[in-house]
Protein backbone atom coordinates (compact mmCIF):
# COMPACT_ATOMS: atom_id res chain seq x y z
CA UNK A 1 0.00 0.00 0.00
CA UNK A 2 2.76 2.22 0.73
CA UNK A 3 4.73 1.23 -2.16
CA UNK A 4 1.37 2.45 -4.27
CA UNK A 5 0.96 6.28 -2.73
CA UNK A 6 4.29 8.47 -2.76
CA UNK A 7 4.57 10.35 0.15
CA UNK A 8 2.37 13.29 0.23
CA UNK A 9 4.83 16.11 0.69
CA UNK A 10 6.21 14.53 -2.52
CA UNK A 11 4.66 17.15 -4.95
CA UNK A 12 6.15 20.38 -2.61
CA UNK A 13 9.28 18.51 -3.54
CA UNK A 14 8.75 18.63 -7.25
CA UNK A 15 7.35 22.37 -7.21
CA UNK A 16 10.01 23.66 -5.36
CA UNK A 17 12.44 21.52 -7.87
CA UNK A 18 9.78 23.66 -10.80
CA UNK A 19 10.04 26.80 -9.29
CA UNK A 20 13.76 27.04 -9.00
CA UNK A 21 14.62 25.23 -12.77
CA UNK A 22 11.95 28.08 -14.71
CA UNK A 23 14.23 30.98 -13.67
CA UNK A 24 17.61 29.22 -13.38
CA UNK A 25 17.06 27.48 -16.72
CA UNK A 26 17.11 30.99 -19.05
CA UNK A 27 19.29 32.88 -16.68
CA UNK A 28 22.16 30.24 -17.23
CA UNK A 29 21.17 30.25 -21.27
CA UNK A 30 21.65 33.63 -21.16
CA UNK A 31 25.02 33.30 -19.07
CA UNK A 32 26.08 30.56 -21.50
CA UNK A 33 25.37 32.73 -24.68
CA UNK A 34 27.06 35.51 -23.46
CA UNK A 35 30.28 33.63 -22.91
CA UNK A 36 30.35 31.33 -25.79
CA UNK A 37 28.91 33.95 -28.49
CA UNK A 38 27.97 37.51 -27.39
CA UNK A 39 31.49 39.39 -26.67
CA UNK A 40 30.67 42.09 -24.15
CA UNK A 41 30.82 45.76 -25.02
CA UNK A 42 30.93 48.23 -22.08
CA UNK A 43 31.52 51.63 -22.46
CA UNK A 44 31.12 55.02 -20.44
CA UNK A 45 27.54 55.83 -21.89
CA UNK A 46 26.58 52.38 -21.34
CA UNK A 47 27.46 51.90 -18.16
CA UNK A 48 25.78 55.25 -16.87
CA UNK A 49 23.85 55.23 -14.45
CA UNK A 50 20.76 57.56 -15.59
CA UNK A 51 19.91 56.77 -19.13
CA UNK A 52 17.02 59.39 -20.55
CA UNK A 53 19.59 60.31 -22.87
CA UNK A 54 20.03 64.28 -20.83
CA UNK A 55 23.97 64.17 -18.93
CA UNK A 56 22.88 64.76 -15.25
CA UNK A 57 24.47 68.13 -14.01
CA UNK A 58 25.61 68.92 -10.61
CA UNK A 59 24.71 67.26 -7.10
CA UNK A 60 22.07 65.03 -6.48
CA UNK A 61 22.29 65.77 -2.55
CA UNK A 62 19.99 69.33 -3.02
CA UNK A 63 17.63 70.30 -0.22
CA UNK A 64 14.50 71.73 -0.10
CA UNK A 65 13.76 75.41 1.98
CA UNK A 66 12.14 74.77 5.51
CA UNK A 67 9.93 77.75 4.45
CA UNK A 68 8.09 75.53 1.99
CA UNK A 69 6.05 74.70 5.47
CA UNK A 70 4.55 77.56 4.74
CA UNK A 71 3.22 76.46 1.42
CA UNK A 72 2.04 73.30 2.71
CA UNK A 73 -0.37 75.02 5.41
CA UNK A 74 -1.79 76.89 2.99
CA UNK A 75 -2.52 74.97 0.47
CA UNK A 76 -4.09 72.75 3.61
CA UNK A 77 -6.24 75.64 4.85
CA UNK A 78 -7.59 76.21 1.16
CA UNK A 79 -7.85 72.55 0.13
CA UNK A 80 -9.86 71.40 3.12
CA UNK A 81 -11.80 73.99 3.13
CA UNK A 82 -13.16 73.65 -0.38
CA UNK A 83 -13.11 69.86 0.35
CA UNK A 84 -16.15 70.36 3.06
CA UNK A 85 -17.32 73.11 1.16
CA UNK A 86 -18.97 71.81 -1.42
CA UNK A 87 -20.98 68.82 0.43
CA UNK A 88 -21.74 71.81 3.22
CA UNK A 89 -23.18 73.52 0.57
CA UNK A 90 -25.00 71.12 -1.19
CA UNK A 91 -26.53 69.62 2.06
CA UNK A 92 -27.36 73.28 3.10
CA UNK A 93 -30.95 73.72 3.08
CA UNK A 94 -31.57 70.45 5.28
CA UNK A 95 -29.01 70.69 7.94
CA UNK A 96 -30.28 71.12 11.55
CA UNK A 97 -28.89 73.49 13.39
CA UNK A 98 -26.17 71.77 15.19
CA UNK A 99 -24.20 70.92 11.96
CA UNK A 100 -24.95 74.34 11.06
CA UNK A 101 -22.79 75.62 14.02
CA UNK A 102 -20.41 72.48 13.51
CA UNK A 103 -19.44 74.15 10.34
CA UNK A 104 -19.28 77.55 11.20
CA UNK A 105 -16.42 76.42 13.76
CA UNK A 106 -14.85 74.30 11.47
CA UNK A 107 -14.60 77.01 9.35
CA UNK A 108 -13.27 79.49 11.80
CA UNK A 109 -10.99 77.09 12.80
CA UNK A 110 -9.67 77.40 9.27
CA UNK A 111 -10.41 81.21 8.94
CA UNK A 112 -8.06 81.45 11.89
CA UNK A 113 -5.02 79.83 10.64
CA UNK A 114 -5.83 81.67 7.33
CA UNK A 115 -5.68 84.78 9.67
CA UNK A 116 -2.58 83.96 11.30
CA UNK A 117 -0.61 83.05 7.69
CA UNK A 118 -1.77 86.68 6.51
CA UNK A 119 -0.34 88.40 9.01
CA UNK A 120 3.33 86.62 9.23
CA UNK A 121 3.06 88.27 5.47
CA UNK A 122 2.92 84.27 4.03
CA UNK A 123 0.50 86.27 1.48
CA UNK A 124 3.04 88.27 -0.17
CA UNK A 125 4.71 86.63 -3.30
CA UNK A 126 7.73 85.52 -3.18
CA UNK A 127 10.85 87.70 -1.69
CA UNK B 1 21.30 26.30 -42.38
CA UNK B 2 23.41 25.36 -45.22
CA UNK B 3 24.18 21.27 -44.49
CA UNK B 4 20.81 20.12 -44.67
CA UNK B 5 19.39 19.85 -48.46
CA UNK B 6 15.99 22.09 -48.78
CA UNK B 7 14.21 19.19 -50.39
CA UNK B 8 14.90 16.86 -47.61
CA UNK B 9 13.61 19.50 -44.86
CA UNK B 10 10.72 19.96 -46.41
CA UNK B 11 9.88 16.15 -46.85
CA UNK B 12 10.87 15.95 -43.10
CA UNK B 13 8.07 19.02 -41.95
CA UNK B 14 5.66 17.26 -44.28
CA UNK B 15 5.89 14.26 -41.98
CA UNK B 16 6.49 16.23 -38.88
CA UNK B 17 9.53 16.45 -37.98
CA UNK B 18 11.06 20.08 -37.67
CA UNK B 19 14.82 20.20 -38.29
CA UNK B 20 16.35 23.44 -37.54
CA UNK B 21 20.08 25.28 -36.08
CA UNK B 22 20.93 26.92 -33.04
CA UNK B 23 21.28 30.36 -35.83
CA UNK B 24 18.04 29.84 -37.08
CA UNK B 25 16.44 29.20 -33.54
CA UNK B 26 18.39 32.01 -32.33
CA UNK B 27 17.40 34.28 -35.36
CA UNK B 28 13.71 33.09 -35.19
CA UNK B 29 13.28 34.35 -31.79
CA UNK B 30 15.17 37.54 -32.18
CA UNK B 31 13.20 38.68 -35.07
CA UNK B 32 9.89 38.38 -33.19
CA UNK B 33 10.69 40.35 -30.21
CA UNK B 34 12.05 43.20 -31.28
CA UNK B 35 11.14 45.90 -28.85
CA UNK B 36 11.32 49.61 -29.94
CA UNK B 37 12.38 52.53 -27.69
CA UNK B 38 9.35 54.27 -26.63
CA UNK B 39 9.80 58.02 -28.37
CA UNK B 40 8.38 59.97 -30.78
CA UNK B 41 10.55 63.45 -32.27
CA UNK B 42 7.76 64.67 -34.26
CA UNK B 43 4.73 63.89 -36.71
CA UNK B 44 5.96 60.77 -37.72
CA UNK B 45 5.48 59.52 -33.44
CA UNK B 46 1.72 59.85 -34.67
CA UNK B 47 2.05 57.02 -37.43
CA UNK B 48 4.11 55.19 -34.89
CA UNK B 49 1.68 55.15 -32.73
CA UNK B 50 -1.01 54.36 -34.65
CA UNK B 51 1.07 51.73 -36.18
CA UNK B 52 1.46 50.70 -32.51
CA UNK B 53 -2.55 50.89 -31.88
CA UNK B 54 -4.91 47.99 -32.73
CA UNK B 55 -5.78 48.84 -36.13
CA UNK B 56 -2.26 48.04 -37.28
CA UNK B 57 -1.03 46.58 -34.93
CA UNK B 58 2.32 46.15 -34.58
CA UNK B 59 1.50 43.13 -31.99
CA UNK B 60 1.63 41.42 -35.16
CA UNK B 61 5.11 40.89 -35.67
CA UNK B 62 6.22 40.92 -31.91
CA UNK B 63 7.16 44.48 -32.09
CA UNK B 64 4.53 45.90 -29.42
CA UNK B 65 6.45 46.04 -26.32
CA UNK B 66 7.44 49.56 -26.53
CA UNK B 67 10.15 50.01 -23.59
CA UNK B 68 10.84 52.91 -22.26
CA UNK B 69 14.51 52.40 -21.00
CA UNK B 70 17.19 52.18 -23.48
CA UNK B 71 18.69 49.50 -21.65
CA UNK B 72 15.42 47.08 -22.61
CA UNK B 73 15.28 48.20 -26.30
CA UNK B 74 16.07 46.30 -29.60
CA UNK B 75 15.33 48.82 -31.70
CA UNK B 76 15.21 52.75 -31.46
CA UNK B 77 12.88 54.32 -34.26
CA UNK B 78 13.48 57.69 -35.01
CA UNK B 79 10.42 58.91 -36.04
CA UNK B 80 10.44 62.95 -36.80
CA UNK B 81 12.45 65.97 -37.26
CA UNK B 82 15.66 65.53 -35.45
CA UNK B 83 16.77 68.92 -34.04
CA UNK B 84 20.73 69.56 -34.03
CA UNK B 85 19.24 70.18 -29.50
CA UNK B 86 18.07 66.78 -29.77
CA UNK B 87 20.89 65.27 -31.94
CA UNK B 88 23.28 64.26 -28.41
CA UNK B 89 20.43 63.04 -26.93
CA UNK B 90 19.56 60.28 -29.56
CA UNK B 91 23.04 59.35 -30.22
CA UNK B 92 23.65 58.89 -26.11
CA UNK B 93 19.89 56.82 -25.95
CA UNK B 94 21.58 54.47 -28.96
CA UNK B 95 24.95 54.48 -26.97
CA UNK B 96 23.05 52.87 -24.21
CA UNK B 97 20.75 50.49 -26.35
CA UNK B 98 22.10 47.04 -25.45
CA UNK B 99 23.37 44.95 -28.55
CA UNK B 100 21.76 43.63 -30.80
CA UNK B 101 20.57 47.02 -31.51
CA UNK B 102 18.79 48.15 -34.99
CA UNK B 103 17.61 51.82 -36.16
CA UNK B 104 15.07 52.93 -38.48
CA UNK B 105 15.21 55.98 -40.31
CA UNK B 106 11.35 56.91 -40.35
CA UNK B 107 10.10 59.53 -42.86
CA UNK B 108 11.78 62.82 -44.86
CA UNK B 109 13.39 64.22 -42.09
CA UNK B 110 14.94 61.51 -40.07
CA UNK B 111 16.38 60.47 -43.68
CA UNK B 112 17.38 63.52 -44.40
CA UNK B 113 16.41 66.73 -42.88
CA UNK B 114 13.38 66.68 -45.23
CA UNK B 115 11.00 69.58 -45.86
CA UNK B 116 13.29 71.47 -43.06
CA UNK B 117 16.58 70.05 -44.53
CA UNK B 118 17.20 74.40 -44.81
CA UNK B 119 16.17 75.06 -41.34
CA UNK B 120 19.68 76.04 -39.17
CA UNK B 121 18.25 73.69 -36.73
CA UNK B 122 17.46 70.83 -38.20
CA UNK B 123 20.13 67.96 -38.98
CA UNK B 124 20.36 66.33 -42.03
CA UNK B 125 19.76 62.57 -41.27
CA UNK B 126 20.04 60.84 -38.26
CA UNK B 127 22.68 58.47 -40.18
CA UNK B 128 25.37 61.38 -39.48
CA UNK B 129 25.94 59.81 -36.21
CA UNK B 130 24.65 56.73 -35.93
CA UNK B 131 24.46 54.00 -38.59
CA UNK B 132 20.56 52.97 -39.73
CA UNK B 133 19.13 49.71 -40.87
CA UNK B 134 16.21 50.69 -42.25
CA UNK B 135 15.07 54.05 -43.97
CA UNK B 136 11.50 54.74 -44.84
CA UNK B 137 10.87 57.40 -47.00
CA UNK B 138 7.81 59.11 -47.05
CA UNK B 139 6.15 62.28 -44.98
CA UNK B 140 5.02 61.26 -43.01
CA UNK B 141 5.19 57.42 -44.26
CA UNK B 142 2.09 55.67 -43.74
CA UNK B 143 1.36 53.10 -40.63
CA UNK B 144 1.80 50.28 -43.57
CA UNK B 145 5.22 51.60 -44.60
CA UNK B 146 6.31 51.44 -41.19
CA UNK B 147 5.26 47.82 -40.74
CA UNK B 148 7.09 47.22 -44.00
CA UNK B 149 10.08 48.44 -42.70
CA UNK B 150 10.00 46.35 -39.66
CA UNK B 151 9.15 43.63 -41.90
CA UNK B 152 12.64 43.93 -43.73
CA UNK B 153 14.12 44.59 -40.63
CA UNK B 154 13.10 41.17 -39.63
CA UNK B 155 14.23 39.70 -42.75
CA UNK B 156 17.88 41.14 -41.99
CA UNK B 157 17.87 40.17 -38.63
CA UNK B 158 16.95 36.52 -39.94
CA UNK B 159 20.09 36.50 -42.41
CA UNK B 160 22.71 37.23 -39.52
CA UNK B 161 25.11 34.76 -39.10
CA UNK B 162 26.48 33.69 -35.42
CA UNK B 163 30.00 32.00 -36.75
CA UNK B 164 32.14 32.34 -39.52
CA UNK B 165 33.68 35.32 -40.65
CA UNK B 166 31.02 37.04 -42.21
CA UNK B 167 29.04 36.67 -38.51
CA UNK B 168 26.82 40.08 -37.92
CA UNK B 169 28.49 43.02 -36.77
CA UNK B 170 27.29 43.10 -33.12
CA UNK B 171 29.05 39.39 -32.55
CA UNK B 172 32.29 40.89 -33.39
CA UNK B 173 34.62 42.21 -30.78
CA UNK B 174 36.26 44.73 -32.55
CA UNK B 175 33.27 46.29 -33.59
CA UNK B 176 32.20 49.25 -31.29
CA UNK B 177 28.67 49.33 -29.88
CA UNK B 178 28.98 53.26 -28.87
CA UNK B 179 29.44 56.52 -31.04
CA UNK B 180 30.72 59.44 -30.12
CA UNK B 181 28.39 61.98 -28.92
CA UNK B 182 28.46 65.21 -30.79
CA UNK B 183 29.00 69.16 -28.94
CA UNK B 184 26.87 71.80 -29.58
CA UNK B 185 29.25 74.14 -31.35
CA UNK B 186 29.24 77.94 -32.39
CA UNK B 187 27.53 77.54 -35.36
CA UNK B 188 26.76 73.50 -35.67
CA UNK B 189 27.16 70.42 -34.04
CA UNK B 190 30.61 69.35 -33.78
CA UNK B 191 31.99 67.43 -35.24
CA UNK B 192 28.80 67.77 -38.31
CA UNK B 193 29.26 64.22 -38.95
CA UNK B 194 30.72 61.32 -38.17
CA UNK B 195 32.60 60.34 -40.99
CA UNK B 196 33.19 56.89 -39.66
CA UNK B 197 29.41 55.94 -39.38
CA UNK B 198 28.17 58.78 -42.49
CA UNK B 199 29.29 57.77 -45.60
CA UNK B 200 27.18 58.93 -48.20
CA UNK B 201 27.48 58.24 -51.90
CA UNK B 202 29.66 60.61 -54.47
CA UNK B 203 27.67 62.27 -56.73
CA UNK B 204 30.04 61.77 -60.47
CA UNK B 205 28.95 64.15 -63.49
CA UNK B 206 29.67 63.11 -66.59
Amino acid sequence: MTEMHPHPYLFIVIFIGVALAFPLVPLALAWAWRRFFQPPKPGAEKNATYECGVESIGEAHIQFQSQYYLYAIIFLIFDVEAVFLVPFAVAFTGLPVGAFVAILIFLLLLIEGLAWAWGKGCLQWAR
Amino acid sequence: MSEIDEKLRTELQRQGIWVTSMQELYNWGRKNSIWPLQFGLACCAIEMIATAASRYDIARFGGEVFRPSPRQADLMIVAGTVTKKMAPQIVRLYNQMADPKYVIAMGACAISGGPFKQGYNVLKGIDRYIPVDVYIPGCPPRPEALLHAFMELQRKIDGQKLTGTDKAEFLKPEQLSEFPVPKFGEHDLEPPANRDVFQPPKLERV
